[in-house]
């Protein structure tokens, strides 16, 4: 089995409190944080690992990001992956879900022919959850999201797949691209002998021109959205005291909650 | 040209370290500090994730990532719990003596399944004597044609009743010592009584009774004689070591708890960490935090090119474990009443900061080998 994993390099979610945002350019700013694998892609590499041990095949691992994005790639390297490959341009910085998908894409083309593709159900920074169906549509791949549990039977995939208020499922044709939660299963410890044994693998660096592919369909040109507005919200408590025998203090407070929609 | 920076590598390693800390160890912390009982689960996972073959050489089926990287494991391991690094430094200093003294064949014999994690291994050295006067040892070995027959009982000895493989410190003639590869199982050999210490809860220690324990001539490490220069090349370099590494990840701990907590208690209106005292006894722990990382990674560093380092190790061993004994009680001191809670973290620094001072040589015996260097 021919696996493609996508790993995104986000900001280290244990020192997520540093994550700040820029207003007036209405960027994420962080500067300083350490980048790792995608929580929910961990779980996309274990299922690709399994997979692998189980029916033999090769693990390749595609991200799109800044050169500091090299880091988690190598740590996807440690985990067993046989191949790691980051796409990073000047001219992709920037991107929505739809130039991040059109990228990731070209760069799926370019590695060759997959039977699955697996990612994380979203980004722990983004949380679009779009770049996943995104991908499977520009490759014309029949795609699963939020996937639990996965198993493949003579060339179908059955599925179970998280919906909002339930489980769903599905018989997916291969190849195919899922999603996954992190039900799935338990990702793996890196382990210092399988940082040892990547010692001599390096990650691939591609540009958009290896990609061949034109600047104005990635990055900022490349993205139709644009962000109106970008802030942090806000809460607020306040306290009140109500005061009075306690069936009328009773009746204020159930009036204030119903007031308030809470009940 | 000096180097103040760990290479792409070791700080992955330091990353899957911290991951086997949290992942398996941090969830049985509490039980063992109630039960003062190691869970299988820990054992288990060191040998999974190769946390025991780090010093051992490839050719050994080892990983032979050195020093630095022993000591980024424990310090890693000791910032979630000192006990657990405390077990994993002394397997590594039962192994240490097998890679520096043994014969081709007893590498061959006993590293790999050491290295894998199938077998553990510790050092017993310490009697009820003292272990700073290893010359006061009463453990006897007496040769009996192809063997030696051993008696005697060690105390203090950390995975005792864990360690498949123990080098064991004897006397063999009036001011002969000799040491041996025992191996669980052999006629005579016994783990005896748990001992139960004030902190590292969990962390196996116990006696190791020898009674006309019989050991083949094959099992010497080195000559008769040798015992003195194995026991004291294990104890002053991968000992100490070993200690300082555990104490580093304690500093770090005690660093990390004392500010969080001073950022969210709230005093008069304002977190606690906004008053000057709170904020010296911070500046004090931040400081000697990192002069302890330099103490000992120069000196792990050096170990791996081969220099020695016994003076340099006592050095690192002192600063670091004495700074984190005094971290431990301002963190306690910084958590008021809570402090003392059994909820809280920093009781448990407090008691295994106190653990670190003894072993491996006391903070008295780390100077004495200290001042005699310097008076030379």
């Amino acid at each position: 089995m021919q696996i493609l994993v996508l790993v995104k390099a986000v900001p280290d979610p244990e020192r997520a409190n540093e994550i700040t945002l820029d207003p007036e350019t209405g960027t994420v700013k962080r500067e300083g944080i350490p980048l790792v694998i995608n929580p929910l892609d961990r779980n996309a590499v274990e299922e690709a690992l399994r997979l692998k041990e189980e029916k033999g095949g090769t693990v390749a691992a595609l991200s799109m990001g800044p050169p500091a994005a090299e880091g988690p790639l190598r740590e996807a390297l440690a985990l067993g992956v046989d191949r790691a490959v980051l796409l990073s341009d000047r001219a992709m910085a920037g991107a929505d879900t739809l130039a991040t998908a059109r990228v990731l894409a070209a760069g799926a083309r370019y590695l060759g022919d997959f039977d699955l593709i697996l990612c994380g159900a979203e980004s722990f920074d983004g949380g679009t959850a779009q770049v996943g169906p995104e991908l499977a549509q520009f490759l014309g791949l029949p795609h699963a999201s939020y996937v639990t549990s996965a198993r493949e039977k003579g060339g179908l995939l059955e599925v179970e797949a998280k919906v909002e208020d339930g489980r769903k499922k599905l018989q997916v044709r291969l190849p195919a691209l899922l999603t996954v939660s992190r039900e799935l299963n338990r990702p793996r410890g890196l382990s210092f002998s399988g940082i040892v044994r990547a010692r001599g693998k390096k990650v691939e660096v591609l540009s958009l021109a290896d990609l061949g592919m034109d600047p104005s369909r990635a990055g900022v040109a490349g993205s139709p959205t644009i962000i109106g507005d970008i802030s942090t919200p806000t809460t607020t408590r306040s306290g009140e005291i109500i005061k009075g025998d306690p069936e009328e203090v009773v009746d204020v407070l159930v009036k204030k909650l119903t007031e308030a929609g809470v009940v | 040209m000096v180097e103040f920076q760990f290479t792409e590598e070791q700080e992955m390693l330091r990353k899957a370290a911290r991951e086997f800390a949290e992942q398996v160890v941090a969830p049985l912390v509490p039980k063992m500090e109630e039960t003062d009982e190691t869970p299988e689960e820990i054992i288990k996972g060191m040998g999974e994730r190769d946390l025991l073959a780090v010093t051992i050489p490839p050719e050994y089926g080892g990983l032979g990532l050195g020093h630095v990287a022993r000591v980024i494991v424990l310090e890693e391991v000791a910032r979630v719990s000192v006990a657990t690094a405390m077990m994993l430094q002394v397997f590594h200093l039962g192994i240490d003596p097998i890679l520096v003294f043994g014969t081709e064949e007893q590498k061959k014999k006993y590293l790999p399944a050491l290295a894998r994690g199938e077998r553990l291994a510790t050092v017993a050295v310490t009697e009820a004597t003292g272990g700073s006067e290893p010359t006061a040892c009463q453990t006897e070995a007496r040769l009996e044609g192809d063997h030696y027959v051993l008696n005697g009982r060690k105390v203090f000895i950390t995975d005792v009743h864990l360690a498949d493989v123990q080098v064991v410190f004897t006397r063999t003639g009036e001011k002969e010592f000799t040491t041996f590869i025992l191996e669980k199982g052999m006629e005579g050999f016994r783990p005896g009584r748990y001992e139960h210490k004030v902190g590292m809860k969990g962390c196996d220690t116990g006696e190791l009774i020898l009674d006309n324990c019989v050991v083949p001539k094959e099992n010497m490490l080195g000559k008769p004689g040798d015992g003195l220069k194995v026991a004291l090349a294990g104890i002053s370099e991968t000992g100490r070591e070993g200690i300082a590494g555990c104490a580093l990840g304690l500093l770090q701990a005690c660093l990390e708890s004392s500010t969080k907590f001073a950022n969210e208690r709230i005093l008069y209106g304002r977190p606690i960490a906004k008053l000057q005292g709170i904020q010296w006894k911070i500046a004090e722990m931040a400081v000697n935090l990192e002069a302890a990382r330099l103490l000992t990674y120069r000196a792990a560093a050096m170990r791996d090119k081969g220099q020695r380092c016994d003076v340099e190790m006592a050095q690192a061993k002192y600063f670091v474990t004495e700074a984190a004994a005094r971290a431990a009680k301002d963190t306690c001191d910084i958590h008021g009443g809570y402090g003392v809670m059994n909820e809280y973290a920093a009781q448990r620094y407090l008691r295994d900061a106190q653990v670190l001072i003894p072993s491996a040589g006391t903070s008295e015996i780390m100077r004495i080998v200290i001042a005699r260097a310097a008076l030379k």
